[in-house]
Order: structure tokens, then C-alpha cells, then sequence
């Protein structure tokens, strides 16, 4: 018989019953909830008369519509000047209320992205099954849960039953051996390897990430990796247990204590796929190539390394490849041929569920430390994850840094990850940004997006173009 | 949910890969906390030459006459035909609302995003994977054909062309029974409430460290 995977293990541990046609009642053990895709879900409730089956399994936080200017929040909800968005904080107040939902108010201090707060909380544990009505869910498989994006008719569906009504997927192993050149992080790993795989290399899979680099790897990166297994395709991502993982929970508010501690670590410590088996896919990366990395287009797979440069549509042999850059350099104002370094700059963002880290923002204040964020530069915001790790930076000194050398230091949300709060990217402009997705219009309308490292982010601040961390160090 | 039939419809031709959630609908109008009245900014950035924002007056919007949605022959579509990877970016479930308020019903394409195929089953909207090369043959002939018009039928899983002969599609046996008779998910997993409530009290037993409801602390609240 050959072994289970990681995937197959927390599947099979929730597994409340099994369909014939495929389908299976999982069980959800976290289900975390934000502002802006449960309002409808429980109006869905309300409507049907029906209450969350188990309050204290749900956790709420707003943060996609969150002012982040100092003067604005410390208005708490009448700081959001845009009306709709107020409405929809406030509908979360008050269905929080209503359901009796732990919520982590605006004005809280330990407020943040969920994505940020769940595992700094420990609301989200090893072993755990965890949904939340955002694709970047994928972000808690750094801690050996599985952890998926779904849609509010599932958000709906969890509070009212506790369950998630899916089809199992196949897994997927992304094996990422040897080491990082200094100045390469986390995010240029997974970016590189969606460069690899494309966009929807991992749909229909659960990626299990192994090997040496992702092994030394922080949590913080752990996690920068994670997050983005839904940009691959994959609605999970999984990073095995080790004792990394579990120092890094070990005293977390809602981590379990005293024997209780021992016995959950001892069960996580079993948290990995047996040596034996069987994944339907293989892909291997060698860590040692891999250089920082650049997107140029307006898909995380539009992606090359520092020292290459934007691929030329006239090469391509698949049309339907070809037609993807052509309109992707249409909008980026971009021409095939240029060099990564010479592409100009005209605004910073460090921040999001990807990069908004302690470990992130370290990084990027090493790099512009007694540095002065260059002319062209017009805007340049860092955006801490919670407030906690802005706390936590403000101790280290790390916003003074920033401040000095001419970034706006913020409090924290989503901010222009998205755009839905009040920073946004203005039309045309060219963004260095440690965010996870170059969509169009993604920052902002008409937005030019480039997804790089914190580093490499603070890098390009600095001399407004890109260039080589690696060369700075 | 309403009970899905055969539809037949005009197909709009969408010539790219990757449309993402965004490209569907951009975040602004996700603001609404409203589950309807998306489809007047389904394609938002694309169909009008400015930029959109909830609760504005669309009729008064420049439109693109570039973006082919607003192409008089295709006034009136409820097929829309993609590429590959479908819906792929956010979970939003703002992007089928949209294509559902607008008037799709079905969506053909060479490969969906996960998320994005899982939440249009949940809104009346059909997903069909055919194969990249029947997807280029249906762009042909779209393109070539004023007019084109597809009968999709669930329950044959069979898709007319204008010409009379047939495209096969697959679908998952569960789904197209929801879809069929426009059951409620919820109602159908309370229905196997006890085997929840059995699982539960195992679950708890075996792994207690997951079920601590240490009242989250009201009292730890640190104000900003
Ligand atoms: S930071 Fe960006 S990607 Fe992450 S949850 Fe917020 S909006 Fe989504």
C-alpha cells in the first residue's frame, strides 16, 4: 500500500461523510470572515432563519476597506470618507453582533490582514481546516493546515453547517532543492515557480512544497509561498510540520497550552506525507538559479528574472500565448526587448498578505536604511500586515527608517493590494509592489503592476528603476 | 436558486486567456452588500471608457465601442465563449453574480479556475470545459457567423450549432442535479446533520486543542 500525502491525511481526519458521485462533506474547523464577501452570506442566514452551527469556530477582522492614514483611523468607523465602504465595516459590526462572531474591530489593536492576524493569533493551527471567503486563504497551509479560498454561497454554506460540500483534488509535489543566493527570498521562489508552472499549472491540485530551500525558510516565507499557490492555480498550498512551525506557534494567544500544548504538538509532528506517497504530479526547481524576479506583464506568470528582459510576442509560436503579451505590454506601456532594469518606476507598495510580515518589512528597511527614495518615485507606502507587526516594527525602529527616507509609514489593511480602501495607483503608473496580483486595474485604475521581493521593492525605491538587491548587499 | 433549463442563446466570443475576477468585475462594486445588480458593471474596465463607481449612473458612461460586448450583434447574449483559465484571481462570487445579471446562463471555455467553476454552479450559471481545439472551431465560426446562436442542454449534455449537429460536455452528476432541480446546498448537507454532529464530538474528543473557546478577549483588546 503506498502512503498518504499531507493532503490526504487533514482530508481523511474531516472527512464527515463521503458521496457516491464524488463529492464529500469535509468538516471546517476555523472559518475566518472578512468585510466584503460575507454581508450576503449572512443576509442568506438571516433570510432563512438559520444561526452559525458553531460561533467560536468563525473569526472576523475587516481589512479590504480600511482607511490607512494615522488621522483617518483614529476617527475608528467615521474615518472611512467612503460611504459604502463604512456601510460595509459596519455590516460586519453588526452581524458579528448579531451571531455572536469573535470580531477584531477597526480600532483594535491586533486588527490586520486575516491572512496576517489568523496565524499571528494562532486562530489558525497545524492539522486545522480553515476557509475564509478570499482566495489568499491559501496562505495558512504554511502551517501545515489545510486552508482554502471559497465563495460567499460557501461562506453561507459554513456558518450554517460547519462543513464544506467539496470533490478532493490531486496533489501535486513542488520540491525546491539546494539554496538561495543572498538577496533571493521567498517571494522570488514563488514567483519563479509560477513562472514555471503558469497560472493555472496547479489547478485541480493541492500543492505539497518541499525541499531544502523551503525547509529554511521562515514562517514569514513559509507563508509568502503559501499565499500564493492560488496564483499557480492551486486552491491549497501545504508546507509539512517541523519545529519551526511549532516555535513559531508556541505562546500565541489562542495556541493550546501546558499538557494540551504537548499533546497537539505531538500529533502535529505527524503532519507531513509519507515517505511513499503517491503525488499525480512532480515539478522540481533548483534553488540555487533562482534569481530575484520581476512580473513585467498583467499575470503573476508574466514574470522574468532581474537580469533578463520583456519577452517579445513575435517569437511565440502559440497564438494564443502571443496575443496574452501583446495586449499585457499593450497595457503596460511596455515595449519586448527592454531590459527589467530599465523599467522606470513611479510608485512603491510594501504591504499586502503576501509581504506585510515583520521579517518583510526588515528587509526592506535594511535596503533604504540612510537612503533617500528617489525623485521619480512619487509615492511610496508601507503598509505593516496588523498591528501587531506594526508595533513590533515601531519597537525595532523600523518606521523611522522608512519615514527618513521619504516612504509613508501606514496603519494596516489591505490598502493598494487591491485598492478598495483609498490608495490606489494612479492611471499609467508603473508600481514596484510586494502584493500578489498584476491584474489590470488591480491597483487602481489603469495601474501598471510589477510583483517583486520587499527587498527588491525597497531596492527599486531607492534608485526609481529596478535593479539587482543582490548587487546591494 | 431557479431550476436550470436548456437555454438557447447568442454567444459572445471573449478572445483572451486568463480573464480574471478583476477583469470580470472590478473590486469597487464589490463594496455592495447586496447580492444583484452587478450586471450593468460586468467588464466594467473594458466597457466604458472611464472608471466606474458603485451606485453611478451607467447610462450616462461613455462606452467603448472597441470592447465587443458592446457590439450590436451581440445585444442580447447569454453564451459566453473563453479561453483558457477562466475566472482565475479572487473568490469572489461578485464575478458569476455579474455574468448571471447581465444575462449569461452558460460559459464555454478550455479551462476554468477552481474557485471561480465551483462558485457559478452555485448561481444558475452552467461551465463547460471543451476541448482547446472545438473552443478555436466555435471562435471561427462565431466570429464568421452574425447571429451564432448554441442550444445548450443539461440534461442530454449536448450543445446544438446553427447547423444542427451536436458537441457533447461533461458534468459532474451531483452538480448537474442541483443545477437540474435548483436545490439548496444548505438545505442539503443539514440534511445529513446527525453524521455532522457524530463527526463533531469524535473530532473534539481526539483533538481537543481545536475546539478552545477562551473568549477571544473582549479583555485583551489593546485601543490604537
Ligand atoms: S492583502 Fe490583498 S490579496 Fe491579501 S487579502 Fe487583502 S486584498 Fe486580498
Amino acid at each position: 500500500m503506498t502512503g498518504h500525502t499531507l493532503y490526504d491525511k487533514i482530508w481523511d481526519a474531516h472527512l464527515v461523510k463521503q458521496r457516491e458521485d464524488g463529492t464529500a462533506l469535509i468538516y471546517i474547523d476555523r472559518h475566518l470572515i472578512h468585510e466584503v464577501t460575507s454581508p450576503q452570506a449572512f443576509e442568506g442566514l438571516r433570510v432563512a432563519g438559520r444561526k452559525p452551527w458553531r460561533a467560536d469556530a468563525n473569526y472576523a477582522t475587516p481589512d479590504h476597506n480600511v482607511p490607512t492614514t494615522t488621522a483617518e483611523r483614529s476617527q475608528g468607523l467615521e474615518g472611512i470618507k467612503d460611504p459604502v465602504s463604512k456601510i460595509q465595516v459596519a455590516a460586519l459590526d453588526d452581524n458579528c453582533r448579531e451571531f455572536g462572531i469573535f470580531e477584531l474591530t477597526m480600532d483594535d489593536q491586533r486588527q490586520g490582514i486575516l491572512h496576517v492576524v489568523g496565524p499571528e493569533q494562532g486562530a489558525t493551527l497545524p492539522g486545522m481546516t480553515i476557509v475564509c471567503g478570499d482566495s489568499h486563504t491559501s496562505t495558512h497551509g504554511a502551517l501545515g493546515a489545510l486552508a482554502q479560498g471559497i465563495g460567499t454561497s460557501e461562506v453561507e454554506h459554513v456558518l450554517a453547517t460547519q462543513c464544506l460540500m467539496q470533490r478532493k483534488a490531486m496533489n501535486m509535489l513542488v520540491r525546491v532543492d539546494g539554496s538561495l543566493q543572498a538577496g533571493v527570498t521567498a517571494k522570488d521562489v514563488v514567483l519563479a515557480i509560477i513562472g514555471k508552472i503558469g497560472t493555472a499549472g496547479g489547478t485541480g491540485y493541492t500543492i505539497e512544497f518541499v525541499g531544502d530551500v523551503i525547509r529554511s525558510l521562515s514562517m514569514e516565507g513559509r507563508m509568502t509561498v503559501c499565499n500564493m499557490a492560488i496564483e499557480a492555480g492551486a486552491r491549497a498550498g501545504l508546507i509539512a510540520v517541523d519545529e519551526t512551525t511549532l516555535e513559531y506557534i508556541k505562546g500565541r494567544p489562542l495556541a493550546p497550552t501546558g499538557a494540551l500544548w504537548l499533546q497537539a504538538a505531538a500529533a502535529w509532528r505527524q503532519l507531513r506525507s509519507d515517505e511513499d506517497a503517491h503525488f499525480d504530479l512532480v515539478v522540481e526547481l533548483s534553488g540555487d538559479t533562482i534569481e530575484p524576479q520581476v512580473t513585467w506583464g498583467t499575470s503573476p506568470e508574466m514574470v522574468a528574472p532581474i537580469s533578463g528582459q520583456i519577452p517579445d510576442p513575435a517569437v511565440e509560436a502559440d497564438a494564443g500565448k502571443r496575443s496574452n503579451i501583446e495586449q499585457a505590454l499593450e497595457y503596460m506601456g511596455l515595449k519586448a526587448g527592454t531590459r527589467i532594469e530599465d523599467i522606470k518606476l513611479d510608485c512603491v507598495f510594501i504591504g499586502s498578505c503576501t509581504n506585510a510580515r515583520i521579517e518583510d518589512l526588515r528587509e526592506a528597511a535594511r535596503i533604504v536604511e540612510g537612503k533617500r527614495v528617489a525623485e521619480n518615485v512619487e509615492l511610496a507606502l508601507v503598509v505593516p500586515g496588523s498591528g501587531l507587526v506594526k508595533k513590533q516594527a515601531e519597537e525595532e525602529g523600523l518606521d523611522q527608517i522608512f519615514i527618513a527616507a521619504g516612504l509613508q509609514w501606514r496603519e494596516p489593511g489591505c490598502s493598494m493590494c487591491l485598492a478598495m480602501n483609498a490608495d490606489q495607483l494612479g492611471e499609467g503608473k508603473h508600481c514596484a509592489s510586494t502584493s500578489n496580483r498584476n491584474f489590470e486595474g488591480r491597483q487602481g485604475f489603469g495601474g501598471r503592476t510589477h510583483l517583486v521581493s520587499p527587498a527588491m521593492a525597497a531596492a527599486a525605491a531607492i534608485a526609481g528603476h529596478f535593479v539587482d538587491v543582490r548587487k546591494l548587499l | 436558486m431557479r431550476k436550470y433549463i436548456t437555454i438557447e442563446g447568442l454567444v459572445l466570443p471573449l478572445d483572451r486567456n486568463n480573464v480574471d475576477t478583476d477583469f470580470i468585475i472590478p473590486k469597487q462594486f464589490l463594496k455592495s452588500i447586496k447580492r444583484s445588480g452587478f450586471g450593468v458593471n460586468l467588464f466594467d474596465e473594458h466597457r466604458y471608457l472611464d472608471r466606474g463607481e458603485p451606485d453611478a449612473d451607467n447610462s450616462r458612461r461613455p462606452v467603448n465601442p472597441d470592447f465587443i460586448l458592446n457590439q450590436a450583434r451581440y445585444r442580447g447574449v447569454s453564451v459566453l465563449l473563453g479561453r483558457d483559465n477562466f475566472g482565475c484571481g479572487s473568490s469572489r462570487e461578485h464575478a458569476p453574480w455579474a455574468l448571471e445579471d447581465y444575462g449569461f446562463r452558460v460559459i464555454l471555455a478550455s479551462s476554468f479556475a477552481d474557485i471561480f467553476f465551483n462558485n457559478c454552479f452555485k448561481n444558475g450559471l452552467l461551465p463547460v470545459v471543451l476541448e482547446r481545439e472545438t473552443i478555436a472551431g466555435l471562435f471561427r465560426e462565431v466570429l464568421a457567423t452574425p447571429g451564432y446562436a448554441l442550444t445548450v442542454d443539461l440534461v442530454s449534455q449536448l450543445i446544438t450549432k446553427p447547423d444542427g449537429t451536436t458537441l457533447s460536455f461533461e458534468v459532474d452528476p451531483f452538480r448537474k442535479h442541483c443545477l437540474l432541480e435548483g436545490l439548496d446546498d444548505i438545505d442539503l448537507t443539514l440534511e445529513d446533520t446527525e453524521a455532522i454532529r457524530e463527526f463533531e464530538q469524535r473530532w473534539r474528543q481526539s483533538s481537543p486543542w481545536y475546539f478552545d473557546s477562551r473568549p477571544t478577549a473582549k479583555a485583551d483588546k489593546t485601543s490604537l
